[in-house]
Formats: C-alpha cells, sequence, structure tokens
C-alpha cells in the first residue's frame, strides 16, 4: 500500500509539472491562482511544522521532541543552514531523554 | 554573469540541496518507509517539500491518501515555475518531458535570475547537479537511519526542525507570516477531531481570505 502512495505521489507531481510546459500560459496566469500556489506551501509547511512537534495520534504533547524543534526553530530564524537546524533540534531531543528520571 | 558563474553557482547549491536529503532519506525511514521506498520518492517524485510532506503525514499515523493529497498541494507551485520556464527555454519533444520531471523551486530560481542567452545552461546544470545530489543524499541518509536508534538520537525532532527550516526563507512578507500563523492554528486546532494527516489538507484554508482579497 504504500508503494501505491510513492508511485500515486510521483505520478501526480509529474502531471504537475508537466501541465505546465504544456496548458497553454494563459489558462495559468490567473492573479489569484498565483496568489494561492505562492502561499499554499506557507500554510501546508506550517501545518506539517505543528503536526511533527505536537500531534501524537489525536492528542497534543509538550515533550522532548517539541523542545528540539523549538531550538531548531531559533536556529531557522537565526538564519541557520538547513542541516544545522536539523541537527540542533536532534541534538536537543535526544540529550533531554538522555538525562534519567 | 557568465557560463562558468552560472555553473558554479549550479553546483553549489547541488550541494546544499544534499544536506536537505540526508535529512529526507533519515525522515522517510524514521516514518517506516524502507531505504527501497524513500531513495523511490527522490527518483520519481523528485521535489523536496512534497516528499517531506508525504512521509510526515504517513509518520504521524495518517492516511496514505491524506499524505498523497499533502504532497500534491505543496507540488501544485511547480506548475506555475514550468509555465515561466516554458516561456523562457520553450523546449519540445523529449527534451520537454526531461525538463518537466527538473521543474523545482532551485532549477527555476537559476534559469529565472541567469542571463537569457544562458537561462538554458542555468536550468540544465542545476537539474542535473541538484538530482544527482538529492539522490546520492537521501540513500546515504536512509541508510544511515536503519541502522541507528531514531528516537533516541532525536530524529523525529528533526523532522519537524526541518519543515520549518523550509518554511522559514519562504516567509518573505506580512500576508506570507499570516498565512503561515493561520495555517500552525487551524492544524492545532484540528489535530484533536481529525484523524492523522487532515490537519495538514485543512489548513490549506488559511489561504483563502488573501486570495479572496484579490
Amino acid at each position: 500500500m504504500t508503494w501505491l502512495a510513492v508511485l500515486g505521489t510521483a505520478v501526480g507531481c509529474y502531471a504537475l509539472k508537466l501541465a505546465g510546459w504544456s496548458l497553454p500560459a494563459r489558462w495559468l496566469e490567473n492573479e489569484r491562482l498565483r496568489e494561492a500556489a505562492a502561499l499554499l506551501p506557507l500554510a501546508l509547511l506550517a501545518a506539517l511544522v505543528v503536526v511533527q512537534t505536537l500531534g501524537v495520534g489525536r492528542a497534543l504533547s509538550l515533550d522532548a521532541r517539541a523542545a528540539g524543534v523549538l531550538v531548531g526553530g531559533i536556529a531557522a530564524w537565526r538564519r541557520a543552514p538547513f542541516i544545522v537546524v536539523v541537527l540542533v533540534a536532534a541534538v536537543t531531543a535526544a540529550a533531554l531523554r538522555a538525562v534519567p528520571r | 554573469m557568465n557560463r562558468r558563474r552560472v555553473v558554479r553557482d549550479a553546483l553549489a547549491i547541488g550541494i546544499a540541496v544534499g544536506a536537505y536529503g540526508l535529512g529526507f532519506g533519515a525522515a522517510g525511514v524514521t516514518a517506516g518507509l524502507s531505504v527501497l521506498q524513500t531513495s523511490a520518492l527522490s527518483l520519481l517524485v523528485f521535489t523536496g517539500a512534497s516528499q517531506f510532506a508525504l512521509v510526515g503525514v504517513i509518520g504521524a499515523g495518517g492516511s496514505l491518501l491524506a499524505g498523497v493529497a499533502s504532497a500534491l498541494l505543496l507540488g501544485s507551485r511547480n506548475t506555475l515555475y514550468a509555465v515561466r520556464l516554458a516561456g523562457l527555454l520553450g523546449l519540445q519533444g523529449p527534451r520537454r518531458l526531461l525538463a518537466a520531471q527538473g521543474t523545482i523551486d532551485e532549477t527555476t530560481a537559476m534559469a529565472t535570475g541567469a542571463p537569457e542567452e544562458l537561462a538554458g545552461v542555468a536550468f540544465w546544470v542545476t537539474f542535473a547537479a541538484v538530482y544527482g545530489c538529492w539522490n546520492l543524499a537521501t540513500l546515504i541518509g536512509a541508510l544511515g537511519a536503519g541502522a541507528l536508534d531514531t528516537r533516541a538520537l532525536g530524529l523525529d525532532a528533526a523532522v519537524g526542525a526541518a519543515f520549518l527550516a523550509l518554511l522559514a526563507p519562504q516567509i518573505r512578507n506580512r500576508t506570507g507570516g499570516l498565512v503561515a500563523v493561520a495555517g500552525a492554528a487551524i492544524a492545532a486546532v484540528a489535530i484533536p477531531f481529525t484523524s492523522a494527516g487532515l490537519p495538514v489538507l485543512i489548513a490549506a484554508i488559511a489561504v483563502v481570505p488573501a486570495v479572496a482579497r484579490r
């Protein structure tokens, strides 16, 4: 089933790319369509941050993972390179979990 | 900007993208995909945010359909990139079919940023550099994460941070910031009431006020 999702995403994403190369340009020269395409990644990525940081199934949880993302967020806000953002988040979460309690 | 500069910049972008690729490879395996499935995503889908979204939703326990839908919504901006590239490069036949696969953030930025006579070089060299680095890094990241205890190493936090790192540079004005905050708030409210994966899709309505105002 996972393979179906992998291949479905592959076909769909390629079709989206090819559509722009093939359809008449004026069909896609709509100001609202452009604005929506530019803003959609912002809404979806922000939602993914929340789900990946706080979500555990249908519950919300503030734990070592959230602390890690918070520290990674500070790094991202300071314009740190991608690899630094990801590493400080992982190290923070790992360190908090390693503390015996 | 001369030809040499364009090629050098393209290679630098490829190497920078490698860092995302390592993160994606690790995220895919952490979400429960096999190394082969994770690598297949980078080879066939080849648009980073969509790939991260699919494995993010699957990793959170969401339905595959919700994961695919999130990935496609994120991939829709490539359609508009393709319109610009088609006007710039005007390719036909097999070359157009190949160029379509390379239509992503980085190649569009390079092709539209280069002098017009070098747009084609900028596109193809960036495509080659990013494709090579992205896929190699995905494989290394996936193999690495598969051999490790991902939770003890905090790799689950790395996935959330990866989305933040993808998001931060895209917030360039007040509207963008408001849409991001609204998307995050909608997702947080939706998590307890919907099955995993749906909060991300529902968050898409955050763009409606901004688009309706146009």
